[in-house]
């Protein structure tokens, strides 16, 4: 056990104690534990690993006997809290074009640049990417910074960090929003530390606290077993990442305008050491999972690779996409690109037919966000029934060849 | 059951239990369905060093002994007593070089069959010489520096796999079983060829094959100890291996176990589970204590063997016998615990009853055992 | 050449379970792995190495966690890594991912010259895929993150294939520099027994703060800009109906069910 780090405080009351190991279940890093205790009312008494602890105060709430005691010290704020104004979204564009998840952050930028009374802002970076703007304002955006030059057409980290650290020291926002995505994670975690700020990744649900004026980040934990808020309080900007799909598209209003703010940069801040020498689109045959409004998804229950065949008929009928559990990843039936789940996509259609799929916590985290959720499985029993909308306990390769049949009829194809 | 195993031999037994676990239990039905030999399998035991557990460090090895080589063996076994063999009748193929291999042949051959570069198998069967190892007809004849072979041998394990080949054959046809010697034929020998591969009830992974000697002339060099100690040679073989046998028992047995506990507190009938069924719980609770017993056996005998007993004739013969026949029981029980589910390919378990029978029938058959067993007792009384 | 791999020891999170009596988390029996993605960076280190010959290239794995941390350590040591260094201090605690990497980072720079650091792309118990490069950032070398396929490395240059969303990116950039890899990039090794028995008779070198060049008001929970303000479980989606009946009922009923939204998408 180490000893308790002298900056924070959180201790055990050992008169209060009464061993009853509530805050041990309780702890989601698993930082307390029981040892024996002359001292201790009964005996027993709970000790907390400081090495794990990250003082959540999980502990605190679930205590009954006021036994644990926790004051988070203050810390002075780095920087003038007040100089930073204004909302902005990484307007992340691939080819020239800003992706849908940009028009996501706008819709949502929205609501927190009203809720702080502020403007909302984008930032633009690429070649030749100015007719893009206008859309931006269409979405929400009152503001694009916008950075162009031959060099920015495509990602690349360096001159991309560098050109929003530079924003940012001119401009000073207070939240800073960008996709979760393979660009969005690598820029945010760079540029947060040439800041010195905090990055919430992957975040389900942001909103203002409306006394301190501050971004409340919530985000999944543990492969979703548990949510967590997350405050950046005395560093600017609070930024966050969120993946597609998790907030609605902002409304095309085109009656808004907004400015363009044009901004360029020298060159030895544009350079970068890395060098794209190709690029190599891998175009998938079916829908793509992630933008797809109906998804059909296998899982173990369908015993063999063929069982696929049955799910890609309906998904197809449907004019859905094919997704699937990690275990028929994991047993090679199909690609990891088709995985749903917390180490694969993150989806959110409309509907979702999940076959022969048990709903380990680690798919439900990836899916459970669905509109409709239909589970078909043999087992009664199964943890994905508890999440579905509409559950049927049968065998999958009768039901779901008779749905696609159906569909067939229904939609005349 | 602490058996007081050494820190390096836990790490032997996990390191195979994790290749089990991992690498075999998720092939171990393909291979066996479509009867095709496990070589990924062999090549991952070959990079994890489990390959020579059984041979001195000298050559290569990890200076382990019977224990190391029991260990190995249940817990492939446990995943699957066919991928098991392969593994194991390569220890049978190599403990002729390492109990009655000259200098010059263990650092030929050892090296490589501990690093798991090549495979060995163990030859001594024949259409006419099954228990009665005195009656093989294959021939060695020497002619000056060579020695030229002629016969054919039967369902040999890893035969047409293995590189290394470890075979008896008659010197002295006029001697009887005193008339044969041992010898090391590798593949690719001009004159050795292979037969047809059989098809079998279980361990199917494996490879089990006709050699077939026709005029295939091997150097001097090759013969094991001296001429007329082919049957020492194949029964030293044996009492060092047969604990392996037993260990391969055991494994399959757990194995059978393990599924059958697990299905018993997954399947529900009027409303619980039937392990809540005390007519159940008393045939795992027999299953268990069985295989117990029979590991504690195997164990012992690996231990004696490891600490250089002299005769472990009977005690190996005891091991090979009990630990094979509770595999046949335990894994006969497993399916019954299934029921219906367990008669199916679906499932696992029916699998394991049919890997367990041949544990009953190879290295001796258990009728042979129990002569051996029946001979020593008399002996033992004799000498008073 | 010199690699460093940086891994995490992170509890099984497909063991854990909620309690649904209490709605909390349920620990007991959840083993303590190496994060699965940072197993691909071993196996890219210890590839390289075999690519580049063994006696010029050292691969080191670093960790920063408690002391049991230093097991995670040993397994990447019985695959065959060279050395191992385990960060650990109680000012380390409470860091989030900014002082994580900075942590990391000062603890690569102590170790001296390297060519390449290699994460796994993100850690299965908090996801968030920045330390990585939050440490390429500190040490103001380049990155490429979600690496697919080491293409081509020599000293001082390095090609990677770089996952994107659709498809993938072939990268050049010089050394050193930081990657992190996805599960494509390899199938991880088994340990070696030889490697297993290397493993338990090393050591990991231990470094605490005191060892290293920082500024202290940037470690563990001071120096961490973000906080957690409340953990809870999320508000279980309660189940809907189950359908009973004949498949061809069953059938039916669904389909009128969700017949208007199928028409709908099918006409957008």
């Amino acid at each position: 056990m180490t000893d308790k780090p002298k900056d924070c405080s959180i201790q055990i009351i050992t008169g209060n104690c009464t061993g009853c190991t509530m805050c041990v279940k309780t702890c989601p890093f698993g930082a307390i534990s029981m040892v024996d205790s002359a001292e201790a009312k009964k005996g027993k008494l709970a000790v907390i690993d400081y090495m794990k602890c990250t003082l959540c105060g999980a502990c605190v709430e679930s205590c009954k006997f006021k036994a644990i005691e926790m004051t988070v010290c203050k810390v002075a704020p780095k920087v003038a809290l007040g100089d930073y104004k204004g909302v902005w979204v990484f307007a992340e564009q691939k080819k020239g074009k800003v992706q849908s998840v940009v028009y996501e952050l706008l819709g949502k930028g929205r609501e927190l640049a009203d809720a702080l009374g502020t403007e909302l802002a984008a930032v633009l970076i690429g070649d030749a990417v100015e007719a893009q703007a206008e859309e931006l304002f269409w979405r929400g955006a009152d503001k694009v910074y916008l950075v162009e030059n031959a060099g920015l057409k495509s990602y690349q980290d360096e001159p991309y960090t560098n050109i929003i650290v530079e924003l940012v020291k001119e401009f000073k926002p207070e939240i800073l929003l960008y996709g979760a995505t393979s660009i969005g994670r690598s820029l945010a975690s760079r540029i947060a530390v040439k800041l010195y700020t905090g990055l919430t990744a992957d975040c389900t649900a942001l909103d203002i606290d409306k006394e301190k004026k501050i971004l409340l980040q919530t985000r999944p934990a543990f492969g979703g077993n548990i949510m967590a808020t997350i405050l950046c309080e005395n560093y600017r900007p609070q930024m966050a990442t969120v993946r597609h799909k998790v907030f609605k598209e902002a409304q095309v209003d085109k009656s808004r305008k907004g400015q363009v703010v044009k901004k360029s940069y020298p060159d030895n801040l544009l350079a970068s050491r890395t060098r794209i020498s190709d690029v190599v689109e891998e175009i998938s045959s079916t829908v793509n999972l992630t933008e797809a409004d109906i998804i059909v998804s296998g899982g173990r229950g369908l015993g063999k690779a063929e069982g696929f065949k049955v799910i890609e008929e309906l998904a197809k009928v449907l004019g859905g996409a094919v997704g699937a559990s990690r275990s028929a990843v994991d047993a090679e039936w199909i690609p990891y690109s088709h995985q749903v789940g917390q180490t694969g996509k993150t989806v959110c259609p409309k509907i979702y037919i999940a076959c022969g799929i048990s709903g380990q916590i680690q798919h439900l985290a990836g899916m459970s966000s669905s509109e409709i959720i239909i589970a078909i499985n043999k087992d009664s029993q199964a943890p994905i029934f508890s999440v579905a909308t509409y559950g049927i306990v049968g065998d999958l390769y009768e039901v779901v060849p008779a749905l696609t049949q159906k569909f067939k009829e229904i939609l005349k194809k | 059951m602490d058996y007081l195993l050494t820190e390096q031999q836990i790490m032997v037994r996990d390191l195979a239990r994790k290749i089990a676990k991992e690498k075999i239990t998720p092939v171990a039905a393909e291979h066996d369905e479509k009867e095709t030999f496990p070589w990924e399998i062999m090549k991952v035991m070959a990079e994890s060093d489990l390959c020579g557990v059984y041979i001195e460090e000298k050559y290569g090895g990890l200076g382990g002994g019977a224990m190391e080589l029991c260990l190995v063996t249940e817990e492939l076994s446990r995943a699957c007593g066919g991928i098991a063999i392969c593994f194991a009748a390569t220890a049978l193929g190599t403990y002729p070089i390492i109990l009655f291999g000259n200098d010059e042949q263990k650092q030929k051959y050892l090296p490589d069959i501990a690093s798991g570069k090549k495979l060995a198998a163990f030859a001594l069967t024949e259409a006419g010489a099954g228990s009665d190892a005195g009656a093989i007809a294959t021939t060695a004849r020497k002619e000056g520096d060579h020695y030229v072979l002629n016969g054919v041998k039967q369902w040999i394990t890893n035969g047409g796999e293995a590189e290394v080949y470890t075979v008896i054959a008659m010197t002295d046809r006029e001697k009887g079983a005193r008339g044969a010697s041992a010898f090391i034929i590798e593949k690719g020998t001009p004159g050795f060829d292979f037969g047809k591969k059989e098809k079998k009830l279980g361990i199917r992974a494996s490879a089990t094959r006709e050699l077939v000697f026709n005029e295939c002339k091997i150097p001097k060099a090759n013969l094991l100890g001296r001429e007329g100690m082919g049957f020492i040679v194949a029964m030293k073989t044996f009492d060092k291996s047969r604990p392996g046998v037993a260990a391969q028992a055991v494994g399959i047995a757990q194995g059978a176990l393990d599924h059958a506990v697990k299905y018993s507190r997954e399947r529900k009938q009027f409303g619980k589970t039937i392990s809540s069924f005390q007519g159940l719980q008393f045939m795992l609770a027999d299953m268990a204590t069985e295989v117990e017993a029979a590991r504690a056996l195997t164990y012992s005998v690996a231990k004696m063997v490891d600490t250089g007993a002299k005769d472990v004739s009977k005690e190996s013969a005891m091991a090979k016998l009990f630990a094979s026949d509770v595999a046949m029981k335990v894994t006969t029980d497993a399916i019954q615990v299934l029921g219906g589910y367990g008669y199916m390919r679906d499932y696992p378990v029916e699998k394991y009853m049919r890997d367990a029978k041949i544990t009953q029938i190879y290295e001796g058959t258990n009728q042979i055992q129990r002569n051996v067993i029946a001979l020593e007792l008399l002996k033992e009384q004799l000498r008073g | 050449m010199n690699i460093i791999v940086c891994i995490k020891q992170v509890p099984d999170t497909q063991d854990i379970r909620i309690n649904p009596e209490t709605n909390t988390l349920m620990r007991e029996g959840v083993q303590s792995i190496v994060n699965p993605f940072d197993m691909y960076a071993i196996e890219e280190a210890l590839r390289i190495k075999e690519r580049l010959g063994a006696a010029s290239t050292k691969v080191t794995v670093l960790s920063m966690g408690p002391s049991q941390a230093e097991e995670a350590l040993r397994e990447a040591v019985s695959m065959g890594a060279d050395e191992m260094v385990l960060m650990s201090d109680r000012a380390f605690a409470g860091s989030d991912t900014w002082a994580t990497s900075y942590t990391l980072a000062k603890g690569i720079q102590k170790l001296g010259k390297f060519d390449l650091i290699i994460c796994g792309k993100q850690a299965i118990d908090g996801d968030t895929a920045q330390v990585g490069p939050g440490i390429a950032a500190t040490l103001d070398i380049p990155q490429v993150t979600y690496v697919k396929k080491t293409e081509d490395i020599k000293e001082g240059l390095a090609k990677f294939e770089r996952m994107t969303e659709e498809g993938y990116e072939v990268i050049e950039t010089p050394l050193p520099c930081l990657i992190t890899v996805v599960k494509e990039i390899n199938i991880p090794r088994l340990p070696s027994l030889k490697g297993k028995i290397k493993a338990k008779q090393s050591k990991a070198t231990v470094l605490g703060a005191k060892d290293l060049e920082v500024d202290p008001d940037r470690l563990g929970l001071q120096g961490s800009p973000t906080a957690v303000k409340k953990i809870f479980t999320p508000p279980k989606r309660t189940g809907g109906q189950v359908l009973q009946g004949e498949v061809p009922d069953i059938v039916n009923k669904l389909a009128d069910s969700i017949k208007d939204v199928v028409i709908s998408v099918s006409k957008t």
